[in-house]
């Protein structure tokens, strides 16, 4: 059996045990569409009364928000395994995961498909039709492209900071809270296209960790306050990061001792 | 009073302990408290006369809430409370010879506390050492100080009072999942958390200021950083005691009525 046919039994044994408890489902999913139906609330009343920030629309605002959430959600619908990996290794869990014949994270992958976040999911495709709808951007196949490299782009970035998260946990055997400066944060205030934030900060999510690759540059292209196309291309490189990423959970990965659990 | 004053001890010990925890949360405030401010200032430099308050008062405003946000975050919710209602833990809570509001309302009380002194003071110093607009600014007077503090001791008594409420509503309810979620997302949002009330747009800003919500964070900080005073405070101040008797009320009602029909199912 392949590893596409694989996690598709995997997915399929997530969507059964969670239709077990419907209502559960539901009131998870209408509460994750709520918590960041509030953040959309606050740009919103922000955008109203201000009409623009450094120069970025309502329209152009949304459609960055829309993009650096919907990245971050289909990374953690994907990766949630690796937010709470600390359990995995607590609980003895990983040590029986290494047993099995197939790349061990492929198998942590396995372990968690978190659904529930597609009312999260739902809310930022609808701001990203709004944002579509209501921007004064030209669409162009370039354009277009350059949404969907942003995504992808993202939900890599993403990854790589799960996968980051996780490969400590190796050293550590817990989870580090400060983490979520890098997920939670990135989702919180990506929300604004990270130039806004000044010099520091972009030249920071630039070099350091690579959100504005995917977030600010090519966005800059989008909504064209560059003619550089270049710039569209940018959210490939960010997804060189999971390179390290990858370095890092095979060096934990073989300095890794059971917790003996 | 002495055996609450136990129980409130008992708990401010036990929260006191969690360090590391507190170290963690105090990085991600920081970082919190930082981006928060440079997304204002970028908000300010596109169009300072649509700001609504001083700068320097939203500043402190940002750095008092990352400061003190234990004391007054509404999506914090001990699921230990909850749990033990519905799988009926909560008999042994009954057979002390202590009053179950009282109990948990102190248990509240201190949880929040215990969390906030571990993490306030760093916080604050450190805010207080940013250069000028960006930092925290202490009043002058006597009187700003004063009304500060009670304001923000009504603001807790309200949420933990509030928090009572809900915990209490589970007796009836069984389930906690709808509560919570339905609490968690309007009250983040209509108590100031996400943005401070002020910047909310005429009409929906004075209806949000009726509302309970606003007796919480959203009163204090803003007298503190002088954006709320005279008259207005006074009013906020009243505001904040009614709120606070009103859900002080509901929830020794509801906890009285609940527990008058409760029925334990061996085990």
């Amino acid at each position: 059996m392949n590893s596409t046919r694989l996690y598709e039994k995997y997915l399929l044994i997530h969507l059964k045990s969670m239709m077990q408890h419907k209502v559960s489902f539901l009131l998870t999913t209408i509460g994750q569409f709520l918590v960041s139906f509030n953040i959309f609330l606050g740009v919103r009343f922000m955008m109203d009364r201000f009409k623009e920030v450094k120069g970025f629309s309502y329209g152009e605002v949304l459609l960055c928000f829309s993009i650096t959430l919907m990245a971050f959600t289909i990374a953690e619908t994907i990766f949630r395994s690796l937010d709470t990996f600390e359990t995995i290794i607590g609980n003895g869990e990983f040590d029986r995961i290494l047993l099995r014949p197939r790349g061990s994270l492929f198998l942590v992958l396995c372990s968690k498909i978190e659904l529930t976040r597609i009312g999260r999911l739902l809310q930022a495709v609808v701001m990203l039709i709004y944002g579509i709808y209501s921007s004064s951007i030209i669409w162009t196949p370039v354009r277009i492209m350059t949404v969907v490299l942003m995504i992808i782009g993202g939900v890599a970035v993403f990854a790589a900071i799960f996968l980051i998260f996780a490969s400590i946990c190796f050293f550590t055997l817990e989870g580090l809270e400060f983490m979520n400066i890098f997920t939670d944060g990135a989702r919180e205030y990506g929300k604004y296209p990270i130039g806004i934030y000044g010099k520091t900060l972009l030249t920071i999510c630039t070099y350091l960790v690579p959100f504005a690759l995917f977030q600010y540059y090519p966005f800059l292209y989008l909504t064209g306050k560059t003619s550089d196309s270049w710039y569209s291309l940018l959210p490939l490189a960010a997804c060189l990061f999971l390179i390290p990423a990858g370095l890092l959970w095979n060096f934990g990965l073989s300095r890794y001792q059971s917790t003996g659990s | 009073m002495k055996k609450y004053w136990s129980f409130f001890r008992i708990r401010f010990i036990h929260g006191l302990q969690y360090r590391a925890a507190a170290l963690s949360g105090m990085v991600t405030q920081f970082v919190w408290g930082t981006m928060e401010i440079l997304l204002f200032r970028a908000f300010y430099e596109s169009a300072p006369q649509s700001f609504p308050m001083e700068f320097q008062a939203l500043s402190t405003y940002i750095w008092l809430q990352q400061a003190f946000l234990a004391l007054y975050m509404t999506w914090f919710w001990e699921s230990e409370l909850f749990h033990s209602i519905t799988t009926g833990n909560v008999a042994y809570e009954l057979c002390r010879p202590v009053r179950l509001y009282h109990m948990w309302f102190v248990r509240g009380l201190a949880v929040r506390l215990s969390k906030a002194v571990l993490r306030c003071m760093p916080i604050l110093v450190f805010a207080w050492l940013l250069p000028a607009p960006y930092g925290l600014t202490l009043p002058g007077s006597f009187h700003t100080w004063f009304f500060t503090l009670l304001s923000m001791t009504l603001g807790l008594l309200f949420v933990v009072a509030f928090g009572m409420v809900v915990y209490i509503s589970v007796f009836y309810t069984i389930s906690s999942q709808g509560i919570k979620l339905i609490v968690t997302s309007l009250s983040e949002f209509l108590s100031g958390a996400i943005i401070p009330l002020p910047f909310l747009p005429d009409g929906i800003r004075e209806f949000v200021n009726f509302l309970p919500f606003a007796s919480a964070q959203n009163v204090p900080f803003r007298i503190f950083g002088g954006d709320l005073k005279g008259h207005d405070m006074y009013t906020s101040l009243l505001g904040q005691v009614f709120w606070l008797a009103v859900f002080l009320v509901i929830g020794q009602i509801m906890e009285r009525n609940a527990l008058k029909r409760v029925v334990i199912q061996g085990g």
